[in-house]
């Protein structure tokens, strides 16, 4: 576990005196899997026979010197979403059970040339609809802090897993929140990129307007790190935008002097808990002492997104999961009447209650004679949402804030009750329909769970999200905690 | 606006799902509640708004119409239920 705990340079640095091979990091990893997943359940899929050859193969390389991968050797999870060649993807559907992807998202490739080591497929709520990874088809991912509680959602076993020392780092997909609200729920920093920075090839789409790759780390460093490697234009993604890419490690330089921040007063209101004010209060004193200002801002429109997101992000949840049909990958019905019925039975057999649902609501939404009435509207409101990140970003360089109202819930506590689920990502979802980018840090506990303190910037800003995050962490101790297993 | 029982019949035959008579209920009921909280947008006045697609201004991303290698069939077979001569085989449309 400890070798977890270091940084991304002391592992590197290890690797290079010797003292350290990249089999000693993935059987460190396989071990700390086998000692802590009967407890958490993380993984759906394990990539062990072929982590373990390519640690072999990166061991060789390391002997031959020569350039080296960004990542090189460090153990990565990859949440199941995210195709990868010949290793099962199933986005915990029972659908996709069977489901042996024909090629690499470009992320995966990118891993790849970073030379970091894939170590297995990382559990979530079913196609990413949830907050508390109690939607995946197989099992519940438990919180390492205490298993009685939910990791989180959508990437509940890209966070669990990172919490609780099974890999160096992973990647999540971030729709809502799916990425910050799991990050605050296991106490590691989640990070959401701006709409566009990475690329989105093989990732099983959502919604996708709003869905984003990101990592999931123990600190903020790493963060950068794992960005770096995954960030930049790809032409398989038609949405992906064509901007230059900074080197965002050399952002961290601990100054935060003349910074911004906004604080939204709406994030800070009814509904979430004092202990959680308290937290992000206390931060924002941190960064009162390092030179940065803050003051209360307002986002007006903060009380209908989470309105807007359903509609706009079922609408197109329900156009993108067409494709599961059961006629070139997935699993068929057995005894179609006719090839309507097999779409019929194998949609209803394959998806869980939480996807039908959305499929069903998009579909009422973007129906005739109630398309005007539900789809437009929330794309409209969802303008007059993004207007107020824009006009606040217009006095400020960053937006600061709760990422989640509470901290983790227990298991089975909101089963049943769609509505209060969704209100949970409250302080996430206005960001992604903004499509700016921000960050989860750790910023304290309440009952031996973390908090999270989300970092809000400005599109393509991830350089001053990244550098604020970071010299809060030089700062605090939050990060250093790590859950008793 | 309230959804019938009906109704989501009707929308569960476009989204070519099969439900329950027990599904039927508890979507009847959860539909409600989430497109209940939905009207609160209607309290905004949006004549005047544009709609939002994307947050990008990115539009037509078109590329040069050249012929690219594409995947192997055998390989995108690979994951099909049934599949015969190189296509997927699915039940007669035709009678």
């Amino acid at each position: 576990m400890a070798l977890f705990d270091l940084r991304l340079q002391d592992v590197h640095n290890k690797l290079n005196n010797k003292e350290l091979s990249v089999t000693e990091l993935v059987s460190a990893s396989y071990a700390r899997i086998a000692e802590t997943e009967p407890a958490i359940q993380a993984f759906i899929t394990l990539n062990e026979e072929n982590a373990r050859l390519q640690a072999s193969e990166l061991d060789k390389q390391l002997q031959e010197g020569g350039e080296r991968g960004l990542l090189f050797g460090l153990p990565a999870g990859v949440k199941d979403n995210i195709v990868t060649e010949g290793l099962l993807t199933t986005c915990a559907s029972q659908f996709l059970s069977n489901h042996n992807p024909i090629y690499d998202a470009t992320v995966v490739r990118k891993l790849k040339a970073a030379q970091s080591v894939t170590i297995g497929k990382l559990n979530m709520d079913e196609f990413a609809m949830g907050g508390s990874n109690e939607n995946s088809s197989y099992f519940p991912t438990r919180n390492p802090w205490n298993t009685e509680y939910v990791p989180g959602g959508s990437s509940g076993g890209s966070a669990a897993s990172v919490a609780a020392g099974q890999v160096y780092f992973s990647l999540g997909s971030d729709t809502g929140g799916s990425i910050r609200q799991p990050a605050a729920y296991c106490g590691i920093v989640g990070l959401k990129p701006t709409y566009g920075l990475v690329s989105r090839f093989g990732l099983v789409a959502f919604a996708s307007s709003l869905d984003q790759i990101g990592p999931l780390t123990k600190n903020v460093e790493d963060s950068a790190y794992v960005l770096q490697a995954i960030a930049g234009y790809d032409a398989s993604d038609s949405t992906s935008a064509n901007v230059e890419i900074p080197d965002y490690t050399s952002a961290l330089t601990g100054d935060v002097k003349g910074l911004r921040i906004g604080v939204p007063k709406e994030y800070l209101g009814a509904g979430i808990d004092p202990r959680v004010k308290e937290a992000v209060l206390q931060a924002l004193a941190v960064y009162e002492s390092l030179g940065a200002t803050w003051e209360e801002v307002s986002l007006p429109h903060t009380e209908y997104a989470i309105a807007t997101y359903y509609l706009l992000a079922s609408s197109e949840a329900s156009s993108n999961l067409a494709r599961f049909d059961g006629v070139r990958y997935g699993v068929r019905a057995e005894n179609p009447e006719n090839l309507i019925d097999l779409y019929k039975k194998s949609r209803s057999e394959g998806f869980g209650a939480e996807v039908k649902r959305r499929i069903m609501l998009g579909t009422y939404a973007l129906s005739s004679g109630y398309y005007d009435a539900y789809y437009l509207k929330a794309q409209k409101v969802r303008t007059l949402i993004k207007q107020d990140f824009d006009n606040v970003f217009n006095q400020y360089d960053l937006i600061i804030g709760p990422t989640a109202p509470t901290p983790a819930f227990r298991i089975g506590e909101q089963v049943g009750d769609p509505l209060t689920m969704y209100l949970n990502d409250i302080c996430t979802i206005p960001v992604s329909l903004a499509g700016v980018p921000a960050i989860s840090v750790p910023c304290g506990t309440a009952d031996g769970l973390p908090i999270g303190l989300q970092i809000i910037g400005k599109a393509f800003d991830e350089s001053t999200v990244l550098r604020a995050a970071h010299a809060f962490e030089q700062h605090t101790e939050h990060h250093k905690q790590r859950p008793q297993l | 606006m309230s959804i019938t029982p009906k109704d989501v019949e009707h929308v569960a035959r476009l989204a070519r799902l099969e439900l329950s008579d027990a599904e039927k209920d508890q979507f009847t009921e959860q539909l409600n509640a989430i497109l209940k909280y939905a009207e609160k947008l209607d309290g905004l006045d949006t004549d005047n708004v544009e709609p939002t697609s994307h947050v990008l201004p990115i539009k037509n991303v078109m590329r040069a119409d050249e012929k690219r290698p594409s995947l192997p069939i055998e390989k995108v077979l690979l994951n099909a239920p049934d599949e015969e001569d190189g296509q997927f085989k699915v039940p007669a449309v035709l009678e």
